[in-house]
């Protein structure tokens, strides 16, 4: 039976087959598998914190911290490994705790003071990245063997096309994220509290814990894109990601989840992250256009989607089944 | 006596403030000196007031948006745009020095400024869209389109009317530091002497009982909105008059964040209902002298990050309900905790 | 029934709020398989007994005894887990998620740490078939049901967790009445279950159809308990309402104003309607006329009543004011045409909570005069002390925040708002609602002196008696429908009662 409130996730595929096929006709070479693998690659970092900013909107809240979180993380890593000479098996570990605990302060802040996530998180991103800045200004260039080899290593596929290492850890994370959101207790308390907390709390749900979690899960997959990050860019910077909270909001929306909390997919959030790719592949191959169109495309589609979010509601209040 | 001044709105901003400047007396007894030169006034407290205007600008408008309990993150956009079109229009004149080319220049781009206003005004009070999210879009667009104009480049002008608006000097005064009075005064006179302010405290209160009471809540969010656009507009012509040049890529950058942050530590609660402008002011010039003193003191720029992250947060802990009860009872038992969610959602 | 020994037991219960005395030495006991109704007026103590129970508050003294053994209850999930579950009237479910999540959330079946989700589903639709009668889709989200199913639902939770003790906090306030005619049969069916019911509502119809016990409670004291069998009416509504009633039948009798009437029409509704909420009705209002709505909570009173300000737009029939017709789409327009409304919804539709006593009271005027034609704030001064000595609100500081005073004395500054517009047409929803007595009659003789003036008022509440002590005429309605206007001489209590239980 075809279920109304799959509707918004269906668009979301839909539309990404639609631009996807558009872009093969249009271009020659577009229409491949490299192309598609590409995608990931390219969007490996976006797609892990995208996934945990999708567990802080469907929980009603927001998280503004992540791409800071990310740089910081970037930087972290770099002068560990460069200046300090600690080793990557330490390091990466390190900086994932570190992402955790940040988070999860930023959960407990918001909870236990009743204070919005959105300037809670806000305070956040200033911190990351001011601290980014107290390592240091400038650019440091890793030069790991470890690092370099997570860069350079490339999966062979079937049919000549290849991912990176850190495209199986996106997809990971997405599977991870998928059994978390839909099996297990954790994750359904994440979509009660986002339909409405104070329900949560009467029906006996441990709704300070979840929410502390939702934000050290973000913080969580902020750090582990910001190591897939450094793998990709192999520096540490403080002006890394900037923005890049933005694109995790657009891809999460385009995803199909509403930013009001409580209705949200994760499957949706990874058509959402490709969208957001191939429309930037698109122009790219374009070649004559610019890369701020891009910006101006995700605002056109932030606003579609938001506008059929409202439609869907404004009709299913209307139809009610009994 | 002292209860009645350390309860008003702005004394705790202005201590906020006052300890910034004395922090500065004592680490460099020069700072509060003021030269004339050339018919200038010339002192870094003559800098902050210059160099805070847009921010001040930015913020008086967000401060009105908050009060009818919305949000507006795209001003920083709005900068960028507005910034960026008057610039193109000055740069692809025959006589950049035209003093008609640069009024229309100008006028063009707070037209602009008060269509993108308009467009927020819309999805938030037309179609009913959460104000965060309906800013959002322009936000993310907006900065989109301030690179389109721009075409990813700087633009830079050589007008010398272009340059008055925002580094030329009138009576011994910066020019953007009348800007930045007429405006506060021209929003000071809308709210106070006009029954838009009752309006707006009133809907951002509570939206519901003021339509019931005969308030077209719609009209008021509208106003707000264009106000708040109109104001980031001209923030962008200052700015980038400032330095005869537009930059579509960080022109207004972070501006939206900077402006929440002074609205809220005037003493204007972000959920709406009663707002101090003078707050906001004062808000903003203790952003403003906050980064003058890091760079003073020479540490890098970017620390600034990190103290006003500590900042909002010290800001929103004070503003915090739960927070002043910790600290004016103890947690007293557990359960207390579960007594107020529950009291205070029903 | 047989006497045994009840599975609850509440003891010498103090409960204090900073200042206030919200429950004094309180008892109350439940007994396996009844349905026992706990009474009382606005204020009696009900909901904070309730929410003693629940753990949302804690005791001062007292004992709370649940099969023997003394419990502390000191949060919803130890409530939960002693065995005592409460329905609210605004169902405290999530319902962004599944019909079978809702009833399973937090004990989900699972293996391993994974939900289960075929077995969550098939013990969802096994429990409501088997202890509700109830048979529907279990995987779709709880927003696409009905208020009625959705309170099922949460009965169904509460069982699942094995609930002895079920508390139904006013659960019928927004049922139609085929719904709270299923309800019932579901707590008949529980009932034989062996399941302990406290039933709260303030129905007396629904009390004496579905309770075994009446306890009463008035001002925080315990009255007594009662078998509901062998508790006429009249005496029940006497132990709530307590030794205050003279306070009331003090007031004039509304025939003494007849001859100031002229019958003059001020207002006429003709097939007035709007889907969901009241089926087209007629309804004519002379100047200077008081005419009340009788009705249970959710017949439609409030909902017809919005339509004349155009707080709803209506979609079928016509209004006329004074004469001319057309529709009135907005709250302004009705302004303007010289009405005006006090919702019964004092904190979220009435008053500005962050403005001030003399802000508030203003508001309406200077919204109809627009931005720029202002009210001197010296005019402002006069008006709000103007107001406040007349309607006697305190603190008679203008500049207090209205959020700090009490519930009658917000009420009196909203009337106080609306007296300023000088309207042609009042509209009160519920204007005494959990306001002291004292209160009560100072605002149904203002009423009265009102309407004496020429105003006319359209008095909308739940207390019968007060209905028919101001009423020129009343309006009965039932089920979303206006049924019956009464003129002065059909107007008696058993009348309206009659009209109001239909049959």
């Amino acid at each position: 039976m075809f279920k109304r409130q799959y509707l918004p996730i269906l668009v979301t595929v839909g539309l990404f087959v639609l631009v996807f096929l558009a872009g093969s006709f249009r271009y020659t070479g577009f229409f491949s598998l490299q192309v598609l693998t590409n995608l990931l690659i390219d969007n490996a970092f976006l797609l892990i914190v995208a996934v945990g900013m999708t567990f802080v909107i469907v929980s009603g809240g927001i998280d503004l911290s992540v791409g800071s979180m990310v740089a910081l993380t970037t930087m972290l890593s770099a002068t560990l490994v460069e200046q300090q000479g600690w080793p990557p098996s330490v390091v990466i570990p390190l900086v994932l705790a570190f992402g955790c605990l940040y988070g999860f302060g930023m959960g407990a802040i918001i909870h236990y003071f009743n204070i919005q996530p959105f300037i809670v998180t806000l305070a956040g991103m200033f911190l990351a990245r001011g601290l980014c800045y107290i390592i240091s200004i400038n650019t440091i260039t890793i030069n790991d063997s470890f690092y370099k080899d997570m860069a350079m290593t490339k999966i062979q596929l079937p049919g000549g096309s290849f991912v990176s290492i850190s495209v199986i850890i996106a997809l990971a994370v997405v599977l991870l994220a998928l059994y978390l959101a839909h099996y297990t207790r954790f994750g359904r308390n994440t979509y009660a509290i986002g339909g409405s907390e104070q329900s949560a709390l009467l029906m006996g749900l441990p709704v300070a814990r979840t929410k502390m979690l939702v934000y050290a899960f973000s913080g969580f997959c902020s750090a582990l894109g910001g190591v897939v990050f450094t793998f990709y860019m192999l520096s540490g910077y403080g002006l890394h990601a900037v923005g890049l909270e933005l694109d995790a909001i657009a891809a999460v929306v385009i995803g199909g989840t509403l930013l009001t909390g409580g209705v949200g997919y994760v499957a949706g959030t990874f058509f959402g992250v490709l969208i957001l790719g191939v429309i930037q592949t698109i122009i790219n191959f374009e070649g004559t256009l610019s890369s701020w169109w891009t910006k101006i495309v995700i605002g056109v589609l932030l606003f579609l989607f938001i506008i059929l979010q409202r439609v869907i509601n404004v009709r299913a209040s209307k139809m009610k089944v009994i | 006596m002292w209860n009645r001044i350390s309860k008003h709105h702005l004394f705790w901003p202005l201590m906020v403030l006052a300890a910034l400047l004395l922090f500065n007396l004592i680490y460099k007894p020069a700072f509060f000196s003021i030269r004339i030169q050339g018919g200038h006034l010339y002192g870094s407290l003559i800098d902050i007031l210059n160099y805070g205007a847009p921010l001040i600008l930015v913020a008086i408008g967000m401060t009105l948006v908050i009060a009818t309990g919305g949000i507006d993150l795209s001003v920083g956009s709005i900068v960028a745009i507005s910034g960026a079109v008057a610039c193109l229009l000055v740069s692809k004149s025959a006589d950049q020095n035209s003093l008609g080319i640069v009024l229309t220049a100008v006028a063009v781009s707070l037209g602009l400024a008060i269509v993108c206003g308009l467009w927020n005004g819309v999805l938030v009070a037309g179609v009913g869209m959460q104000a965060i999210i309906a800013t959002l879009i322009l936000m993310v667009a907006g900065r989109g389109i301030a690179q389109l104009v721009t075409s990813g480049q700087i633009i830079t002008v050589s007008s010398n009317p272009y340059e008055y608006i925002g580094a030329g000097w009138l009576a011994l005064l910066p020019f953007s530091i009348f800007i930045v009075a007429a405006v506060w005064l021209a929003a000071a006179w809308l709210t106070r002497r006009t029954a838009l302010g009752l309006f707006i405290e009133s809907v951002g209160s509570n939206a519901t009982a003021s339509r019931l009471a005969g308030i077209r809540s719609r009209s008021v969010i509208f106003a707000v909105y264009i106000f708040c656009g109109l104001c980031a507009g001209m923030a962008g012509l200052i700015l980038s008059s400032n330095v005869s040049s537009a930059d579509g890529n960080n022109a207004g950058l972070w501006y939206e964040l900077d402006a929440i942050l002074a609205v809220v530590i005037g003493g204007t609660s972000l959920n709406g209902g009663r707002f101090y402008l003078s707050g906001t002011v004062v808000g903003a010039l203790i952003i403003q002298t906050l980064t003058t003193t890091i760079y003073m003191i020479g540490v890098p720029p970017e620390i600034t990050l990190v103290v006003k992250a500590f900042v909002v947060f010290a800001v929103c802990l004070v503003q915090s309900e739960k927070f002043r009860n910790v600290l004016t009872s103890k947690w007293r038992k557990r359960r207390y905790q579960a007594e107020r969610e529950v009291t205070h959602h029903v | 029934m047989t006497e045994q020994n009840p599975i609850l037991d509440m003891r010498g219960i103090h409960k204090r709020f900073t200042g206030v005395v919200a429950l004094k030495d309180v008892k109350f006991r439940l007994f396996p398989g009844e349905v026992h109704a706990l009474m009382g007026e606005n204020g009696a103590g009900k909901s904070t007994l309730i929410k003693v129970l629940t753990g949302v508050h804690d005791i001062n003294e007292g004992t709370v005894t649940m099969e023997g053994k003394q419990l502390a209850i000191s949060s919803p999930l130890e409530a939960q887990e002693a065995g005592i579950t409460t329905v609210y009237q605004e169902v405290n479910l999530c319902t962004n998620l599944s019909v079978a999540e809702n009833i399973f959330i937090g004990r989900e079946p699972r293996r391993f740490g994974r939900i289960l989700w075929k077995e969550m589903n098939r013990r969802a639709e096994q429990l409501l078939a088997e202890r509700l009668n109830v048979s529907i889709d279990v995987t779709l989200p709880l927003a696409s049901y009905s208020v009625a199913v959705q309170q099922l639902v949460a009965i169904a939770r509460a069982l699942n967790i094995s609930a002895k003790v079920l508390i139904l906090d006013e659960p019928t306030s927004s049922l139609d009445a085929n719904e709270v005619r299923e309800l019932f049969t579901v707590m008949r069916k529980l009932k034989e279950q062996g399941l302990a019911i406290l039933f709260v509502t303030h129905f007396l119809d629904q009390v004496y159809e579905i309770s075994d016990r009446i306890s009463i409670l008035r001002g925080g004291e315990f009255v007594g308990e009662y078998l509901a069998a062998e508790l006429p009416r009249i005496d029940l509504v006497l132990k709530m309402i307590g030794k205050d009633l003279h306070l009331l039948a003090e007031l004039p009798k509304s025939g003494s104003k007849e001859e100031s009437r002229n019958g003059e029409a001020f207002l006429q509704a003709s097939s007035l309607g709007r889907k969901g909420a009241i089926e087209p009705y007629d309804l004519n209002i002379a100047r200077g006329e008081i005419i009340g709505f009788a009705g249970l909570l959710g017949s439609g009173r409030t909902e017809s009543a919005r339509l004349l300000f155009g707080a709803d737009r209506a979609d079928a029939g016509e209004l006329t004011v004074e004469g001319t017709g057309g529709k009135i789409d907005s709250p302004r327009q009705a302004i303007r045409q010289g009405i005006a409304f006090c919702s019964e919804n004092r904190k979220t539709e009435g008053i500005i909570a962050d403005l001030t006593v003399r802000e508030n009271i203003v508001l309406a005027l200077q919204a109809s005069r627009g931005w720029f034609r202002t009210i001197s704030r010296k005019r402002q001064d006069e008006i709000a002390d103007e107001y406040i000595k007349a309607l006697n609100i305190n603190p008679k500081n203008p500049e207090q925040l209205i959020k700090n005073l009490s519930g009658g004395n917000q009420q009196k500054v909203l009337l106080a708002r609306w007296l300023l517009m000088e309207p042609k047409l009042l509209i009160l929803d519920e204007p005494t609602r959990g306001i002291d007595i004292g209160a009560k009659a100072e605002i149904q003789k203002l009423v009265l002196a009102l309407s004496r003036k020429g105003m006319s008022v359209l008095f909308i509440s739940s207390e019968l008696e007060e209905v028919l002590r101001v009423s020129d005429r009343i309006a009965v309605l039932r089920d979303r429908h206006l049924v019956k206007m009464m003129t002065a001489e059909e107007m008696s209590h058993e009348n309206v009662m009659k009209a109001i239980a239909g049959g």
